[in-house]
């Protein structure tokens, strides 16, 4: 049936290969690749490696298991093929677009304890809270902080001069110059990024904050969640499914580290170590939804949090320790954070949370000073 | 230089490798072979890479290898199509429109037309090598745009027709990776990510492009410079850091300061960021001892 030679089979069956394992690996590509590979001789197996990488473009992220693979179709060690790692440094889970069936077909594998998150999810639904969530979406575009864009859009009045579309209205009246159009820096929402503590601490109030996350997912233009624990987990494309139930249900299953200890400064600095989510917090308003019981040493989440402060246009701690009204910031974390914080408020509720979001746009005194004011 | 034949320098990525290395720029294997790829496949080369591996210098490299003239995109937020393909200069045509009075005039003549670069290469009698750079930095309707003219090597002006390019252009992408890239980019890309070198190939870097540096200078720089970046600091130091801290050092070392305490005060031109620079001060004696040892 094909007229393609025996020898070219090696290479289309990698193509293969990489897409059932979840590699975007366009045809155009894998020809790509031959051509490569003719190109350059080969002369060795080296050559066909680099041809692969050059041609197939992995993501830096998932080189390792690209090398894996190529070490087992062409040098048939089997054993080469192993997900993931067993150091102990904080990992990062990225949802991004290809891995998502990889993640389904983990996660069908190990229903149980996984799915006992969920089943919380779903009995805490109270019909109020969904109304509540509704309203929240609806209001929550138009309440972001903005800032001016460098595109510009037609204003009728108060702009800049718009040559181009004037000059074409005086051609096509004849020379005659009617009123000029002007055009006016356009203003666009801030992104929002979120994380999420979903360590034992705050058992309680996760599912609360997955609802607020799936809203501000489906209304928000740019959001980003991420959850942390002892691991860095972003979330943020589950979410997008408009279903909330299989949303957070997807969410759920992405999440490896319930209910665990907290790990804040690592993995906060391993989230600020990844440029395409560091380069998310900049300009953007971050709210880190955790009690901060950092355990052990604080200097590194002191670090973390003075960096996401830089990069932020407002920072803010929502602890559901602040619910109560004894509360005051004095373990040496919170102390030590405090002034690079602008907000520090209570996170306990639903309601609370909603209310502060929906105010980010305007400005309020920095956190320091309020809770000196308190205290 | 003399405009060189592409296929006759690319005869393979050790003679591209070479060629690189005459122009001051050495390559690994994997980037020269990346680098011959694009030229004998004609398709975008596509560097991923931390700030300051060299992936501005290797587009400039390969214009100079091949004696060709390098046209520079910069990319940023916000940037379009005026700024990226051409415009017209309006107030020209509005004063040619008042000067003709009753006579015709063809507003869309080629003295009001402003070639932006991608028009400027495509206009160009000979190859020219188009770099644009930070194409991470453009949002995704740019680099929707981008395909377009990637895949055709043409521009579609309304009141003018399309425009096609007279030779095709070598073109070479960069990314520091701050989003993810459309897979139809990366698709259609030769793809390369550049890792910071190790430390051999460093010191023979900074020798190359260091003015006055001896060649235990470069090595202990380099070592000093891997041990650094092996920190977790907000910035780490890329190689033009690297080549300009041998520089610094060796120019304070003739000034009278002795070589451990020359490193030290040459520190602000290798850390630029004043809490990476008081998070490596108190190791920072102890790193360039070792590696000057």
């Amino acid at each position: 049936m094909s007229a393609l030679p025996n020898a070219a089979s090696p290479f289309l069956g990698f193509g293969r290969l990489l897409r059932r394992y979840g590699f975007a690996i366009a045809p155009e590509q894998v020809s790509g690749f031959m051509q490569a590979v003719t190109l350059l001789g080969p002369r060795s197996m080296a050559d066909i490696r680099e041809a692969a990488l050059a041609t197939l473009a992995p993501p830096p992220d998932r080189r390792d298991e690209f090398e894996a693979h190529f070490q087992s179709h062409f040098y048939g060690s089997t054993s080469a093929v192993v997900e993931g790692d067993a150091d102990e440094e904080t990992r990062i889970k990225d949802d991004g677009g290809a891995d998502d069936q990889r993640i389904e077909a983990e996660h069908s594998q190990e229903g149980g304890e996984l799915s006992s998150a969920l089943e919380q999810l779903s009995t805490r639904d109270f019909q109020r809270d969904d109304d509540r969530l509704t309203a929240f979406q609806r209001k929550l575009p138009s309440a972001l902080p903005a800032r001016r864009s460098f595109r510009t859009v037609r204003t009728p009045s108060r702009g800049k001069l718009d040559l181009r579309r004037s000059l074409r209205e005086i051609v096509s009246a004849d020379g005659d110059v009617p009123s000029p159009l002007l055009r006016r820096r356009q203003t666009v929402p801030r992104k929002l990024l979120l994380l999420i503590d979903v360590s034992g601490s705050m058992k309680l109030h996760t599912a609360d904050y997955l609802k607020l996350a799936h809203a501000i997912v489906q209304g928000a233009d740019r959001a980003e969640i991420f959850t942390f624990g002892t691991r860095l987990t972003r979330i943020t494309t589950a979410l997008r499914i408009r279903d909330r139930d299989q949303a957070l249900a997807r969410a759920a299953a992405q999440v490896d580290d319930w209910d665990g200890g907290t790990r804040m400064g690592p993995t906060l600095l391993a989230f600020l170590s990844v440029p395409r989510f560091s380069s998310f917090a900049r300009g953007a308003a971050v709210v880190v939804l955790s009690d901060a019981l950092e355990r052990g040493d604080h200097a590194e989440l002191e670090t973390a949090i003075r960096r996401l402060s830089a990069r932020a246009f407002r920072l803010s701690l929502a602890t559901p320790l602040a619910g109560d009204p004894r509360f005051r910031p004095v373990t040496a974390a919170l102390r030590a954070i405090l002034p690079d914080l602008d907000d520090l408020i209570d996170g306990s509720s639903l309601t609370s949370l909603i209310d502060f979001i929906l105010s980010l746009a305007r400005p309020a005194p920095a956190a320091s000073t309020i809770w000196k004011r308190v205290s | 230089m003399p405009e060189v034949n592409a296929e006759t320098v690319a005869t393979s990525p050790e003679a591209v490798a070479s060629h690189l290395a005459t122009s001051r720029y050495l390559a690994d294997d994997s980037l020269a072979t990346a680098i011959f790829l694009a030229i004998r496949l004609g398709k975008p080369l596509l560097l991923e890479g931390a700030p300051g591996v060299g992936k501005t210098e290797a587009a400039k490299a390969v214009a100079e290898l091949l004696g060709r003239d390098l046209v520079r995109l910069q990319c940023y937020e916000g940037i379009d199509a005026a700024h990226a393909l051409y415009e017209w200069n309006y107030q020209r045509q509005l004063l040619a429109i008042r000067h003709a009075g009753e006579h015709e005039i063809d507003i869309y003549d080629d003295r009001f037309l402003i070639a932006r670069p991608l028009l400027q290469v495509l206009r160009a009698p000979e190859q020219r090598v188009l770099l644009v750079d930070e194409i991470d930095r453009s949002d995704h309707e740019f680099e929707a745009l981008l395909l377009e003219f990637l895949s055709d090597f043409q521009i579609s002006i309304p009141e003018r027709g399309t425009i096609r390019a007279t030779a095709q252009p070598i073109v070479i992408l960069t990314s520091n990776r701050t989003r993810e890239l459309a897979e139809a980019l990366r698709r259609r890309c030769v793809y390369h990510w550049i890792g910071y070198p190790d430390a051999e190939r460093e010191a023979a870097i900074i020798m190359l492009r260091a003015g006055d540096v001896a060649e235990g200078t470069a090595r202990a720089v380099a070592a000093a410079v891997q041990t650094i970046r092996a920190r977790p600091l907000a910035k780490p130091p890329g190689i033009a850091e690297a080549v300009e801290w041998a520089n610094a050092a060796t120019i304070l070392e003739k000034g009278g300061s002795p070589w451990p305490e020359a490193f030290r005060r040459a520190i602000g031109v290798l850390i630029k960021d004043e809490e990476d620079l008081s998070y490596i001060a108190p190791e920072l004696g102890r790193i360039v001892e070792e590696a000057l040892a």
